[in-house]
C-alpha cells in the first residue's frame, strides 16, 4: 500500500475510534441518570471494583510510602532538612500517589477483568441475549461498571492514602529512627484538606477511565478469544495512558490557583 | 381472505464493507407457522435472523414483525417488539454470572417486571417443561452439559410465553439423540404457546422434525422455498445438492475459498 494511503487509512481509523469512544462516554453519562437502576448490579460491582482491589492496592500505597519516606529522607539529609519527610510524604502520597498507584493497579486489575467480561458476553452472544430479553444493555452492563467504578475509587484511594501514610511512618521510625509522636504531628500538621479532596476528585475521575476503557473495548471486541484479547490488552493500555494524561490535566486545574 | 403474514421481509440487503450477505431478501411467515432456513454454513442464516430481531440494521428493504417496522428501530419500541419474542441461540447465550434460574427468570424479571419469588416458581416451571429437575436451577451454566445448556436457554426462550420464537442453529453441537429431544421440545413449546417460529439450521433431520415451511438461502438470494413436504421434489439442483450432502453440484465446495 502506498504511504499516504496509510496514513489516510490510520488517521480516519483514529478518527472513528475517537468518535466512537466520545458517543459511548456520552450515553454512559447520560444513561447514569436515567432508570432503569439495577442497584444489585451496582453493589455486586462495588465489591469486585473496590473491595477486591483492596489487598493489591493497600500493599503498593504501603511500599511506596516506606520508598517515598525513604528517597526523601536520602535527599533531605544532604541539606539537613530531615524533618521535612513526614510532610513530604503526606503530601507525596495524597496528592499523586495515592490516586496515580491505585489507579494504575486497579486499571491493571479492574479494567481488564471488565473489558474480558464483557468481550466474552460479546462474542458468546450474551449481550444479543440480553436485547432480546427486553433489557438495553448499556443500562445492565456499562452504568453500574461506572458507577461503581466512580464511587469506588475515591473510597480505595482514601485507605491507600492512609496506607501509604503509614508505610512511610514505619520505614521512617523503624529504620530511619524518627521520633514517632513528632512525624504523626508533623503529618498532621501540615496536611491540609484539600490536599485529600484533590487526590479523591482524581480516583473519581480515574474511576470513570477505567471502567470507560474496560466497556468500551469490550463492547466493541469482535473476533473470538483473539479478540477477547485484544480487548484486554486495549483497555488495560489505553486506561493506564490516560490516568497519567488526565493526572497531568487534573493536576494543573486543581492546583492553578 | 387471504392472513395477514406475522413476518415479512422485503428486499432486504446487508452488506459488511465490500461483502454482501443478504442480497433482495423477500419471505413471509403466516402466524402460528413454523419456518426454517436453510443454507450452508456462511450463506447469512444468523444475520439474517439478527436483521429479524433488530441486532443488526438491515442497509435496504422493509423487515416487519407483527407490524412493526424493524429496520432502523431501537430504544423502546424495540424492546416492545421483543418482549413478544423469545430466542433460543446457538451457543446457549445463558449468563455465565447467574445460576440456571436466574437466567430462566431473566425476561420475567427485567422485561415484565414480575417479583424474584414468583418469577422464581415460574422458571422452575419451564425447566420442568423442558425435562429438567428444580434441583438445576441453583447451579451455575458452566456446570452443566451442552444439551442441558440447550434445554435451559429454550426454558429462557419460552418463560414470557412469546408469540414469536427464533432458533439459531438450535441442534448444533449436539449429538443426535439430545438433538431429536430438542427438536421435539422446541416442537412441543411451540405447538403448546401456538407460536410463529423462525428456525435456521443446517441439520436435516432437525428441518424434517420442526418445519412446516423451508426457505433455503444461497448468495443473499432465496433461491427456494415451500412447504416441508415438498422438499424432496423441490425440483431445485441446489436444495436437492444440500438435502442429499453431497460434494458434487451446483453449490460448489471452495465457495469461500480465494
Amino acid at each position: 500500500m502506498n504511504p499516504l494511503s496509510a496514513l489516510g487509512h490510520a488517521t480516519l481509523e483514529l478518527c472513528r475510534e475517537v468518535g466512537r469512544l466520545g458517543v459511548f462516554g456520552k450515553n454512559a453519562v447520560l444513561n447514569v441518570f436515567a432508570p432503569p437502576f439495577y442497584l444489585n448490579q451496582i453493589a455486586r460491582q462495588m465489591l469486585r471494583i473496590g473491595y477486591n482491589s483492596l489487598p493489591v492496592v493497600g500493599l503498593t500505597a504501603f511500599f511506596t510510602g516506606g520508598v517515598l519516606a525513604l528517597q526523601i529522607w536520602i535527599g533531605s539529609t544532604r541539606f539537613n532538612a530531615e524533618s521535612i519527610v513526614a510532610s513530604i510524604v503526606a503530601l507525596g502520597i495524597t496528592r499523586e500517589l495515592g490516586p496515580v498507584i491505585a489507579g494504575l493497579m486497579v486499571a491493571g486489575r479492574v479494567s481488564a477483568a471488565i473489558a474480558a467480561e464483557i468481550a466474552t458476553m460479546r462474542v458468546s452472544e450474551q449481550i444479543d441475549a440480553l436485547v432480546t430479553l427486553s433489557t438495553d444493555p448499556f443500562k445492565y452492563l456499562i452504568v453500574p461498571r461506572i458507577i461503581a467504578a466512580v464511587m469506588g475509587l475515591p473510597l480505595l484511594v482514601a485507605l491507600a492514602d492512609s496506607i501509604g501514610v503509614m508505610g512511610g511512618y514505619a520505614v521512617a521510625t523503624w529504620s530511619l529512627g524518627f521520633n514517632s509522636s513528632v512525624y504523626i504531628r508533623n503529618t498532621v500538621d501540615f496536611l491540609r484538606p484539600d490536599d485529600v479532596i484533590s487526590g479523591l476528585i482524581k480516583a473519581a475521575v480515574f474511576g470513570f477511565i477505567i471502567a470507560l476503557m474496560g466497556c468500551y473495548h469490550g463492547y466493541y471486541s469482535h473476533g473470538g478469544a483473539q479478540g477477547v484479547g485484544k480487548a484486554t490488552t486495549n483497555a488495560v493500555v489505553s486506561a493506564s495512558i490516560l490516568i497519567l494524561s488526565a493526572n497531568y490535566a487534573l493536576t494543573s486545574l486543581l492546583f492553578s490557583s | 381472505m387471504p392472513q395477514k403474514p406475522h413476518i415479512a421481509l422485503k428486499n432486504v440487503h446487508k452488506h459488511f464493507g465490500a461483502k454482501t450477505v443478504l442480497d433482495g431478501v423477500d419471505l413471509t411467515l403466516e402466524r402460528g407457522r413454523s419456518l426454517v432456513v436453510i443454507g450452508s454454513s456462511g450463506s447469512g442464516k444468523s444475520v439474517l435472523l439478527k436483521c429479524i430481531l433488530g441486532l443488526l440494521c438491515a442497509d435496504a428493504g422493509g423487515i416487519t414483525v407483527d407490524g412493526a417496522e424493524m429496520v432502523g428501530i431501537h430504544g423502546r419500541e424495540h424492546r416492545k417488539i421483543l418482549a413478544k419474542c423469545g430466542v433460543l441461540f446457538q451457543g446457549g447465550a445463558l449468563f455465565d454470572s447467574l445460576t440456571v434460574w436466574q437466567n430462566v427468570a431473566f425476561g420475567l424479571i427485567h422485561a415484565k417486571g414480575i417479583a424474584a419469588g414468583q418469577a422464581r416458581e415460574i422458571a422452575l416451571e419451564k425447566l420442568a417443561q423442558v425435562g429438567l429437575d428444580g434441583a438445576v436451577g441453583g447451579l451455575s451454566p458452566a456446570e452443566l452439559s451442552g444439551g442441558m445448556q440447550k434445554r435451559v436457554a429454550l426454558a429462557r426462550a419460552i418463560s414470557c410465553n412469546p408469540d414469536i420464537m427464533f432458533f439459531d442453529e438450535p441442534t448444533s453441537g449436539l449429538d443426535p439423540i439430545m438433538a431429536d429431544v430438542i427438536d421435539r421440545l422446541i416442537v412441543d413449546c411451540v405447538e403448546r404457546l401456538g407460536a410463529t417460529a423462525v428456525s435456521i439450521t443446517h441439520d436435516m433431520a432437525s428441518v424434517r422434525r420442526i418445519a412446516d415451511r423451508i426457505a433455503m438461502l444461497y448468495k443473499g438470494h432465496i433461491i427456494w422455498e415451500g412447504a416441508a413436504e415438498d422438499m424432496d421434489d423441490s425440483g431445485n439442483a441446489y436444495v436437492k445438492q444440500f438435502i442429499n450432502a453431497r460434494a458434487q453440484g451446483p453449490i460448489s465446495a471452495d465457495r469461500f475459498g480465494p
